[in-house]
């Protein structure tokens, strides 16, 4: 494997100046465009003598005319053709109109001839182009606008294994990455309209500014298809925020990594998995979205395990952890409204999280007694005897859902009862309390201790429609030192 | 347009392009005699212990010492606590972990 250095596999040299007067694109291999050859003639002979005519699969057609040979396809891929035949008036060098295939009636209107094409229909389809087979339609893009990507060329040699040549450049997360070509990152790159040198974030550990082309690459990477970029530099920018800190989550030895949670209309468009199965495996841009980030992480910004990257144990979701929210079935606002965005928006959440850990609870059919099951779980987050230091993502599944709903419950009432029963008293905190070292310091043992901060639990709505459990995500460091949950507007 | 072949695969490079270790160290002092050691307590538990003798240490040998902390060792330091840490000293040493 070679650096190339190249800045694209070809020079497209300068988009082609047209001509003025009538532009006629055609090709042999196109009934229609034989059927217009006449009206071509009569444009010739009767018309201001300006017909330029290009062939785009045989120079000596049509015969009888010096066409332009265009088999290299540069005039009609600056001129973005799906059809054949086209006519174009130019003036000036701009386009002033344009009609595909034939029509007596447009082709009359464009040249200012009348009397077109006695012999033939009124009208016929045209063919397709050929800049739109697709054996060339991805070697035109890279031609053409691959000179726009900045990223360095790496030149995989002829005889390396393509997924084999990607692990060695320690690119992967672990897991087969796809080859990201010039042709691949264009396609990404179409799923947002932001400009591809545009910065999105400067990514830590090593700090580095972040362009949208970049997201782009690693998105190609983690398997994203286009329409997943926009989540995927939306989870960038928020991991890469002061407050979300993913610079000391990523340090830290604990078993923590950015969990993105998404919200509103986005989430059906990409067809995101909330409902059965929703952390794990099975739906691609729940996968890829989260990959992606991590991909970012560590490729741009050079975060990997074992250098930067010291987590004691870290934990799958490292790998990708991102789900989206059930919305349509839940008893209560979505998270991203909760945080302030309106119902109509689409976000990502980014909470620094651990694994995912079950609540068991088939019994409890009222609420105040699944409270006291959630709450007595959530005490365990990190280490029961640790409050305040750690927040929490809880996970309430459509069966626990239904135990709140039925009862009137609303959000905001089920956290009001889970912090009643999360007042902890010091004396059960304390070191050596329960014969067990860690705790709070000696001599709070009168104190009262909430496990949680004021914004320190969120809750989601999320999983299958069977099962009678939850799922407690626990929390890095929260506060100033640590990382704040950060949410951001998902835009095109 | 004519068929090529293609016996390379041409990716583009996913990485922030930083030049691998190109930048060289700085020359290491053969004396700190009439330097400032520079000693930054990163916020990790026991690094003050740590300085403070190293402290101790350098007082006996009559070098001259600055302090410094970051705000969080779970952050970058602070651009400016760089800065100035690199005018005022011309070696430093990190308590880096507990």
């Amino acid at each position: 494997m070679t650096t190339a250095g190249l800045r694209s596999e070809t020079d497209p040299g300068p988009p082609p100046v047209l001509p003025d007067g009538l532009v006629a694109v055609v090709k042999r291999d196109c009934p229609t465009c034989m059927l217009v050859v006449p009206v071509l003639e009569q444009l010739r002979d009767a018309g201001d003598g300006t017909l330029t005519v290009y062939t785009q699969d045989d120079p000596r057609f049509p015969e009888a005319f010096d066409a332009v040979d265009d088999t290299e396809l540069a005039v009609s891929w600056h001129l973005g053709l799906d059809t054949v035949p086209t006519l174009v008036r130019v003036e000036g060098g701009e386009e002033v109109a344009r009609t595909v295939g034939w029509s007596r009636e447009r082709w009359q209107e464009i040249s200012g001839l009348i009397g077109l094409g006695p012999d033939l229909p009124d009208q016929r389809p045209g063919c397709g182009s050929l800049t739109q087979d697709p054996v060339r339609a991805d070697e035109l893009d890279v031609r053409h606008r691959g000179a726009t990507l900045r990223s360095r060329r790496i030149e995989l040699a002829a005889l390396e294994d393509e997924t084999e040549a990607l692990f060695d450049r320690g690119w992967t997360d672990g897991l087969p990455v796809v080859a990201p070509t010039e042709s691949r990152v264009l396609k990404m790159l179409a799923g947002t309209t932001r400009p591809a040198d545009e910065v999105v974030a400067v990514v830590p550990p090593d700090l580095v500014e972040c362009t949208v082309e970049k997201v782009a690459v690693n998105a190609v990477l983690a398997g994203c298809r286009p329409e997943h970029l926009p989540v995927v530099l939306a989870a960038v920018e928020a991991a890469c925020t002061d407050a979300f800190n993913m610079h000391g989550l990523l340090a830290t030895t604990m078993p923590v990594g950015p969990v993105v949670v998404v919200n509103g209309p986005v989430r059906r468009r990409l067809g995101m998995n909330s409902g059965v199965n929703v952390l794990g495996q099975g739906n691609r841009a729940n996968l890829t979205v989260g990959r992606a980030l991590q991909l970012v992480v560590r490729n741009v910004g050079g975060g990997r395990p074992s250098e930067v990257d010291r987590a004691t144990h870290g934990n799958p979701g490292k790998v990708s952890f991102c789900f989206a929210e059930d919305e349509e079935g839940s008893p209560w606002e979505p998270l991203s409204v909760e945080r302030g965005f309106p119902p109509d928006a689409s976000t990502v959440t980014l909470f620094p999280g651990e694994g995912p850990r079950g609540v068991v609870d088939q019994l409890s059919r009222t609420p105040d007694s699944l409270a006291g099951s959630l709450a007595a779980c959530l005490r365990t987050v990190q280490h029961p005897k640790l409050p305040l230091a750690f927040d929490a993502l809880l996970v309430v599944s459509p069966e626990h859902a239904r135990v709140f709903r039925e009862a009137g419950w609303d959000k905001a009432r089920l956290r009001a009862e889970l912090r009643d029963r999360l007042e902890l008293p010091g004396r059960d905190l304390v070191r050596g309390a329960g014969g067990i070292a860690e705790g709070v310091p000696v001599g709070m043992e009168d104190a009262t201790f909430p496990k949680f901060g004021p914004d320190g639990l969120l809750i989601v709505h999320a999983g299958g429609g069977a099962g009678l459990f939850s799922t407690i995500i626990g929390g890095w460091v929260n506060g100033a030192t640590g990382s704040t949950p950060v949410t951001r507007e998902i835009t095109s | 347009m004519t068929e090529r072949s293609h016996p390379t695969t041409i990716v583009l490079d996913p990485t922030g392009e930083r030049s691998p270790a190109a930048r060289p160290r700085a020359a290491r002092p053969a004396t700190l005699d009439g330097l400032t050691v520079g000693l930054l307590d990163i916020g990790k538990a026991r690094g003050d212990v740590f300085l403070d003798r190293v402290a101790e240490r350098c007082a006996d040998r009559g070098w001259s010492v600055a302090r410094f902390a970051k705000p969080t060792f779970t952050k970058p330091a602070p651009v400016d606590l760089r800065y100035e840490i690199s005018q005022r000293c011309d070696v430093v040493i990190e308590a880096l972990a507990d």
